[in-house]
């Protein structure tokens, strides 16, 4: 979905929350490197330059004490150490006091195997639900807090922040700024059951005023379906799926999968399984367990008409 | 013991083929059949059967690995559904760590702890054939659920909830809960049984300070496992509590999730120690030997294996960084981890400097030893990187961690094992490997080594997670996950040759000798393959390196070989003062028994029926162990003496 040739590569960042610590990570990296080449030609030298001479007698000797080798390799290791140690409690220092007050303040919660986003607004009614799709506004601190509805998962955006936990009965606090406009991909990183692997989050950073536009989108209720096709998928919805799904403007009001309200202004389905459109759509409502066999929604066994149906409904959910 | 007689005073006599080796054969013989081979409680036997097994439980956990690296091999393959995945990822690290890295360490230590010290078995031979049993019954049990199906599914570590009957309602994490419990038993009682041995059973003048560091690593890593494995013992037992009976330890709602990953790493870390110490103990020995001078800094080598482990005890909270800690909390955690690293430069510069000041007969072994050099700078340098919080917040549960713990996981453990393995097998059989076949085997062990976890650094900075069963393409993984499988593929390739050469060599070996390297500790002094009583008479010892003394300056010659006390009265072999070991007891050694066998059984069978919560199988099984207990400890006159230690006029 993205240009970059390692979506979640985090030698590159993005953001203020995790720019020292790459710097860091270059740092030891780069020392770990000099070390291991430094320490296997040293072992490789001395394999090769004290290699007794075949059919050479093995005779013993009692050598030198060679203790010189710790007066001077014992030193330069502590040296490193310490460096590294300043370098890693500044690092922690900073990416711990972040710049003033934050812009936002967001909840994301860890499901089996999705993620839900909470906006709270600055009043009732302010507030919205969405799942899967981070908005931040670019260039603000966007403070989150972070908890695990069922198990334990890992909350990380390695562009923009390292790793958080999703803790049930805990709330963690982590911080996302992106310093530009972009669409970073995350991932969840603690083995959380079957669909482990298909649990991806992204951050969209906008511009401010875009971010505004979007945030006042989500904040709209669904429209009314108006083609007679869609007006039926609403009524299967409700049969079939408001027990697990809300959309908000409707009855449909479940809280065990994802929010729907605006489920069209996202760009992937079911945590970033598969992209999102009509095809998908078709695919995933009919049987999901074959995408994501476990996952938590249940084949639904519509019939076709009933299943083009709720696509056109879902489709009108923009 | 009541009643110690008066003291005895044992004849010093010059050992010769006929005398006494032949009456000790009599005394120390395990009888043919199939209860001599149920009831031996010879030290040798009982190491051997721990590391055929553990190789056994290698080679399982390896084709479980095999059959994952085909799953990722590239993107969106489906060979494997997710649960498959999941019991194959979770077996393979239960295996590697729990079935395979400690018990092969046992093995080796097991068979060479009373030859290194100079006894004629372990302190407590009927517990050690009782710790073998119990883990063979223990390896057993955790393999029955996966061959049905319903094998362990949350990793390793197991962490709750997820591993709560709410999300995980199959009998798979009480199998992984009561199979470690098990398992935890034979870890504790040969910890134990090592503990005492090298307090009270090496052979007088082999004071502390003249032990082999092997003997330094598994004994600090003996103490270890006293103190780690209770505390997740516990935690196995209160996950099955709250599984089985609805107690709230590790749940959410009225218990802690977190008081599981703080029970497991507080095990964890210090057992990642115990695990590679011995190891690092193998390599500290045989390096000399090969270099032909004695290991560069003894003191200090066998002071950082203490102090490593000491410290290992203070660095759990380095597998917590991203589970929401305090700043200060993370900079102490990073620090300590960081400290860490001191007394491993200690054991790395001890190496190269022996290569260094050495003359080097490049052997088998010795590559294995030379290169365990490189693997482990290269994972302890990893180490390092994981151990600053800011950079491991990126850096855990990536594949950078996959390969930095099988750096040092097989760096540190399975190249000295299999280093070991070609130095003593001519002392286990009488035979030399083909140094030959054992070149090929080197080299192609290492590249597929290097090939398949290399790369894996990669994949984790690319941003590659553990533990998925699958992967989209356009991550930029495919090209090394492909590396990495035929990698993989390759390093099996190098340990089928390894099985190879050992089957190869058992028939056609050349033959070996007692001493074929010319090495300086007492194991080299006896017959290849020893005699089940080891020595004919017990040694006395002078320095460290008792084989090269009168041959370089730190060893002059005051050893004592094959003059030494005559204890032919019994099974007997000598107890010495815990520090400078001088003689003090005549210890009265146990017959063979099948006590401890049929102990394992009856506690198999009470851990099994506890699964399905068959209570009458329970009290059957608990009343096969309480026989076997009484049988055990049935008082008996051992050959007209009563008592099992008298004190010694020596």
């Amino acid at each position: 979905m993205t240009g970059a040739p390692a979506p979640l590569g985090y030698l590159q960042t993005a953001g203020p929350h995790a720019d020292p610590a790459t710097a860091l990570t270059w740092g030891l990296l780069i020392i770990s490197v000099v070390v291991v080449v430094i320490m296997t030609a040293l072992v490789a030298a001395g394999v090769v330059v004290r290699r007794a001479p075949r059919g050479a007698d093995a005779a013993l000797r009692e050598g030198p004490n060679a203790h010189g080798w710790f007066y001077i390799g014992l030193p330069l290791t502590c040296i490193t150490l310490v460096v590294s140690a300043i370098w890693t409690f500044q690092v922690l220092a900073a990416v711990n006091s972040p710049a003033g007050q934050p812009a936002l303040t967001i909840q994301v919660v860890g499901h089996q195997w999705w993620w839900e986003v909470r906006y709270e607004g600055k009043a009732p009614g302010e507030g919205f639900v969405t799942a899967n799709e981070i908005h931040i506004p670019a260039g603000r601190p966007v403070l989150v807090e972070v908890t695990g509805a069922d198990v334990i998962h890992s909350f990380w955006i390695p562009a923009l922040a390292g790793k958080t936990d999703t803790i049930p009965g805990r709330m963690n606090l982590t911080w996302l700024q992106a310093d530009h406009p972009g669409l970073y991909r995350g991932q969840c990183t603690e083995y959380c059951g079957a669909q482990h692997a298909h649990m991806a989050v992204y951050a969209i950073a906008d511009a401010p005023a875009a971010f505004e536009a979007w945030r006042q989108a989500q904040l709209a209720p669904a429209p009314a379906p108006v083609a007679p096709q869609a007006i039926a998928g609403a009524q299967v919805f409700q049969a079939h799926c408001s027990a697990c799904h809300a959309v908000r403007g409707t009855e449909a009001a479940g809280i065990v999968g994802p929010d729907l309200t605006h489920l069209m202004s996202r760009q992937t389905l079911a945590a970033g399984a598969l992209p999102n459109g009509e095809a998908s759509l078709a695919g995933w409502v009919s049987n999901p367990q074959a995408i994501k066999p476990e996952a938590k929604m249940p084949a639904t066994n519509l019939s076709g008409p009933e299943l083009n149906a709720v696509v056109a409904y879902l489709e009108t959910l923009k | 013991m009541t009643a110690l007689g008066e003291a005895r005073r044992p004849r010093i006599v010059r050992a010769t083929p006929d005398f006494p080796g032949p009456r000790l054969q009599a005394l120390w013989e395990t009888a043919p059949g199939l209860k001599g081979w149920l009831g031996t409680v010879d030290h040798k036997e009982i190491g051997l059967r721990y590391i055929v097994t553990a190789f056994a439980f290698l080679i399982a956990g390896g084709v479980e690995a095999l059959v994952m690296r085909l799953q990722l091999a590239g993107p969106g393959r489906q060979l494997l559904t997710p649960e498959a995945y999941d019991q194959l990822f979770t077996m393979h690290g239960v295996t590697m760590i729990f079935l395979y890295a400690s018990p092969v360490l046992t093995g080796f230590s097991n068979y060479l702890w009373p030859l290194l010290l100079g006894a004629r078995d372990m302190a407590f031979p009927r517990l050690n054939a009782l710790s073998y049993w119990i883990y063979l019954a223990a390896g057993l049990f955790l393999y029955a659920g996966f061959v049905v199906g319903r094998g362990p599914d949350d990793g390793w570590f197991n962490y709750v909830p997820y591993a709560a009957r709410d999300f995980n309602p199959g009998v798979n994490i009480d199998i992984y809960a009561l199979g470690l419990i098990l398992l935890g038993i034979s870890t504790t009682v040969g910890a134990a049984n090592f503990v005492v041995t090298f307090l009270r059973l090496r052979a007088p003048g082999m004071s502390v300070n003249r032990v082999p560091i092997m003997i330094w690593g598994t004994l600090t890593a003996s103490v270890a496992n006293l103190l780690a494995v209770p505390a997740v013992s516990l935690a196995f037992f209160l996950l099955w509590m709250d599984r089985q009976f609805g107690t709230h330890f590790f749940d959410a709602s009225q218990g802690q999730p977190l008081l599981w990953q703080h029970l497991f790493w507080l095990f964890g870390h210090p057992w990642v120690y115990a695990i590679v110490l011995p190891a690092m103990g193998m390599v500290s020995d045989g390096l000399p030997t090969f270099c032909r001078r004695p290991l560069v800094g003894y003191t200090a080598v066998a002071l950082a294996t203490v102090a490593t482990m000491a410290l290992g005890f203070g660095v759990w909270v380095h597998h917590m960084f991203a589970v929401g800690i305090p700043a200060m909390a993370a900079s102490f955690f990073s620090g300590a981890s960081l400290v860490i690293t001191v007394p491993s430069a200690v054991a790395v510069f001890a190496w190269t400097a022996t290569i260094w000041t050495g003359r080097v007969a490049v052997t088998t072994a010795f590559l294995f030893y030379a290169s365990m050099i490189v693997l482990f700078v290269l994972g302890g340098v990893s180490g390092v990187m994981t151990a600053s919080a800011p950079v491991d917040w990126q850096l855990t549960d990536t594949y950078f961690i996959v390969a930095h713990l099988h750096y040092v996981l097989i760096g540190i453990n399975v190249f000295p094992v299999v280093g070991a393995i070609y130095y003593w097998f001519p002392k286990f059989s009488g035979r030399r490997l083909s140094e030959t076949l054992g070149y090929w085997n080197f080299w192609v062990m290492f590249v597929g080594f290097n090939l398949c976890f290399l790369p894996m650094h990669w994949l984790g900075l690319m941003g590659m997670p553990r533990r998925i069963y699958t992967y989209p393409a356009g991550m930029g993984w495919d090209a090394s996950n492909l590396v990495v499988s035929v990698g993989g593929f390759l390093f099996a390739a190098g340990v089928a040759l390894l099985i190879v050469n050992v089957l190869v060599s058992l028939r056609r070996g050349k033959p070996a000798g007692p001493n074929p390297w010319d090495a300086p500790t007492l194991e080299w002094s006896v017959p290849s393959p020893p005699p089940p009583y080891n020595f004919a008479v017990i040694p006395t010892v002078g320095s460290r390196h008792p084989l090269w003394e009168g041959r370089i300056e730190s060893a002059p010659g005051r050893s004592s070989l094959t003059e030494g006390l005559l204890l032919d009265q019994g099974r007997e072999t000598v107890g010495t003062s815990a520090l400078d070991a001088e003689p003090d007891l005549i210890l009265q050694m146990p017959e063979d028994t099948t006590a401890p066998f049929w102990l394992a059984v009856g506690l198999a069978v009470a851990f099994g029926f506890a699964l399905p919560h068959a209570w009458t199988g329970v009290a059957a099984g608990l009343v096969i162990a309480g026989l076997a207990l009484i049988v055990w400890f049935w008082p008996r006159q051992i050959r007209g003496r009563p008592q099992a230690a008298e004190p010694i006029d020596a």
